[in-house]
């Protein structure tokens, strides 16, 4: 469905269900060059057991207009202000990556708003290493090569976001040229990268939490280890931990254990 | 497989899509002959059915052994997913069908299998989709053709009969243009030669009878998505493909470019393509391609030093008139073949006997090593005299327009020892030429 936020077109996908008022609304925030399509195995379902889904397009990316969320903040700012053109007082906010920061920092400035929080391959600091952050802006399909090669963990992925048959690899790495070519005014790619660097509030975020909080970690995950979760971890007042087999791109290499982890959390 | 660079072609050729199998721990790759699947439970039916999860279900729509033979392919070529199908020609049909209906169009090159050119011709038609054939070079031709309802390119990497090399970049370019895709049939290339995404087309599928399982025993073919094609772009700006861009009643309204950003035709050729139409693969036969694969890469090196070998000698021999092979200087496509085929432009040609058609089957009789039979890539090397069997019933003049002489010979060189095939080939140029005192 179309939402207008700060005046600008926003997408969200909503599982193919029509929003209703009457269930909880669980929000979905993807990462850096990506867009509400990867969670499709975990929204569809979502959507028909009880949830409101909307996996939102974030500004510039896919189908939204606007500007891409120059920091974390802003994007958080995004994200409430979707709520209220959702007419959402309340909702669960699930975020992948840079998306995880987003719905965090969101949980912390509006902890009455979040009624569940699940942190999806999540770290922090989440530093963008120099050659990486450098070929994001000046060589973007260098850079897509690099991610994608550290965002999975095996040559055989189960069934996935295409059903049978879907190469994870190939499948990430052209929907991340596709969310550069459908923005050619601003690299998404680059400007999403420093607003992940740049991000210091994580561990103060985390202890402003009252919602209750799932990590969902994968153990293959070279982009964010499940290492460098763990401030994030210990800081929070209400966390539980679930590690899935998986990479980074850990939803559609490990689907039925994300969607899983997410059901049993979110509860009925 | 945690790295700092993908696989190499040869690795993905082997692992991409398989591991050892968790319950039995089997290496290869088993064969599900199975038609179903247990599901864990009614929720996990419903949820399978509906498209929230992902699994297997029926082997009709989709099936383990064959969800290993799409992810490795998909690998090779550099594609986003792949459906396996009971022929090239299904998969030819399946993606028609998925991105078009009556009152469409398509642009394909002239340069075609025959059997791809009567899909095209006359059975389309019959269910009211047109399509212009413009030859594979002319470039303000594929643009001339378009028309307002064009939903389509359609080329060969290397085109039949005459192997006249596709610029794949530049018909691309005018595809998009268009705002339509380009297809490639890669049969006769195989990625190991050729990768057509890498240039531009956005859809690739091979006849996996040939190359691909190499070795002339199974049936079967597969469709490949780049996943480049932004299909919900080109709805937007000329309301084509709403097959993908609008919600479709036969499967819950889903509106496939939302429900997957690059993997909408995939979803809509698998939920309603092999559903409705039904021309899916036998995972046996499906293992037998996952076998030849684990070989291709030193097979088709194989195949191309023997065809270098065979062209060179049949190009020296004086009872040759023309060989059609890129590899010759003399060839339209060679500068192209160059550039883009650097391993090779394919083991499968033809050549013309300075002879009459008796002297073309005298020939044919006289082959020992090569089998004459209709098919190519083949491990074993094989022949075929057209003017006596494909197109037996075509006067001098409808042959002449297809490239073809009396004398029109096809080889699809295989991976015996080189000398026996040129000893065989000699053999038989002399028989021939005595058939004509």
């Amino acid at each position: 469905m179309e939402l207008s936020v700060n005046g600008s077109k926003t997408f969200c996908y909503t599982g193919g269900k029509v929003f209703d008022p009457a269930k909880p609304t669980a929000i979905f925030i993807h990462g850096v060059l990506n867009d509400h399509s990867v969670w499709i195995l975990q929204t569809r379902y979502l959507a028909h057991h009880g949830w409101n889904v909307l996996a939102v397009d974030l500004p510039g990316h896919g189908q939204s207009g606007g500007d891409p969320p120059a920091s974390v903040e802003a994007a958080s700012e995004f994200v409430l202000a979707l709520m209220d053109a959702a007419g959402l007082t309340k909702a669960a906010l699930i975020g992948h990556s840079f998306g995880s920061l987003i719905a965090l920092e969101t949980a912390a400035r509006a902890p009455d708003r979040v009624s569940h929080l699940v942190l999806v391959g999540t770290a922090f600091p989440l530093k963008v290493a120099p050659a990486l952050m450098e070929a994001s802006q000046n060589n973007p399909e260098k850079a897509i090569a690099m991610v994608n090669t550290f965002s999975h963990s095996t040559l055989a992925p189960p069934p996935s976001s295409m059903g049978p048959g879907t190469w994870v690899y190939g499948s990430h790495k052209a929907l991340m040229r596709r969310m550069l070519a459908r923005n050619p005014r601003v690299n998404i790619f680059h400007a999403g990268f420093k607003a992940c660097d740049a991000y210091a509030g994580g561990d103060a975020a985390m202890t402003k939490v009252t919602a209750p909080t799932l990590f969902v970690l994968g153990q293959s995950d070279q982009m964010a280890p499940v290492k460098a979760a763990q401030s994030l971890i210990r800081a929070a007042a209400h966390g539980k931990v679930v590690v899935v087999p998986g990479g980074h791109n850990m939803m559609a290499e490990s689907p039925d254990a994300v969607l899983m982890a997410m059901k049993d959390f979110l509860g009925p | 497989m945690p790295g700092y660079s993908d696989p190499g072609f040869d690795t993905l050729a082997l692992h991409a899509g398989a591991a050892p199998d968790p319950t039995t721990g089997a290496r290869a790759v088993p064969i599900h002959l199975s038609t179903s699947f247990v599901f864990e439970s009614s929720d996990q039916a419903a949820a399978l059915f509906n498209l929230e999860r992902a699994g297997h279900v029926y082997s009709r729509i989709s099936n383990p052994t064959n969800a290993v033979l799409e992810q490795r392919v998909s690998a090779l070529e550099g594609g986003i997913g792949a459906i396996t199908t009971a022929s090239g020609q299904a998969a030819l049909h399946l993606t028609i069908a998925t991105l078009m209906g009556a009152g469409s169009h398509i642009v394909a090159s002239t340069a075609l299998y025959g059997g791809s050119q009567n899909l095209l011709h006359y059975t389309l038609r019959r269910f009211g989709i047109e399509t212009s054939f413009v030859k594979p070079g002319d470039i303000d031709g594929w643009r001339a053709a378009v028309r307002p309802n064009t939903k389509l390119f359609f080329g060969e990497t290397v085109g039949n009969p005459g192997l006249d090399v596709l610029d794949i970049a530049t018909v691309s370019a005018v595809a998009h243009e268009a705002g339509v895709p380009l297809l490639v049939d890669s049969t006769l290339t195989t990625p190991w030669l050729l990768k057509p995404l890498e240039h531009g087309a956005d859809l690739v599928y091979h006849s996996a009878t040939k190359f691909l399982s190499g070795h002339g025993t199974v049936i079967a073919g597969i469709v490949v998505d780049g996943g480049s094609f932004d299909w919900a772009a080109s709805h937007a700006a000329s309301g084509k493909f709403a097959e993908l861009a609008e919600p479709y009643e036969g499967f819950h309204n889903m509106v496939f470019t939302d429900e997957s950003t690059v993997g909408a035709f995939l979803l809509r050729a698998r939920r309603e393509g092999l559903r409705d139409f039904g021309a899916c693969l036998s995972p046996h036969s499906a293992w037998l391609v996952l076998q030849g694969i684990e070989t291709l890469s030193l097979r088709m090196a194989r195949h191309m030093d023997n065809t270098a070998k065979v062209v060179e000698y049949l190009a020296s021999h004086p009872f040759v008139s023309r060989v059609g092979h890129p590899l010759l200087e003399s060839h339209p496509s060679h500068a192209l073949a160059q550039k883009l085929l650097p391993r090779g432009a394919g083991s499968v040609f033809s050549f013309d006997l300075k002879g009459s058609r008796e002297q073309g089957k005298a020939f044919v009789d006289a082959l020992q090593v090569f089998s004459h039979l209709a098919n190519v890539g083949d491990c074993r090397s094989l022949v075929i005299h057209p003017a006596s069997t494909t197109h037996f019933r075509m006067s001098d003049d409808a042959l002449a327009l297809g490239g073809i002489t009396q004398g029109t010979i096809r080889l699809s060189i295989g991976l015996e020892d080189p000398a026996d095939l040129l000893e065989d080939l000699k053999r038989a140029l002399r028989a021939a030429e005595k058939a004509g005192v």
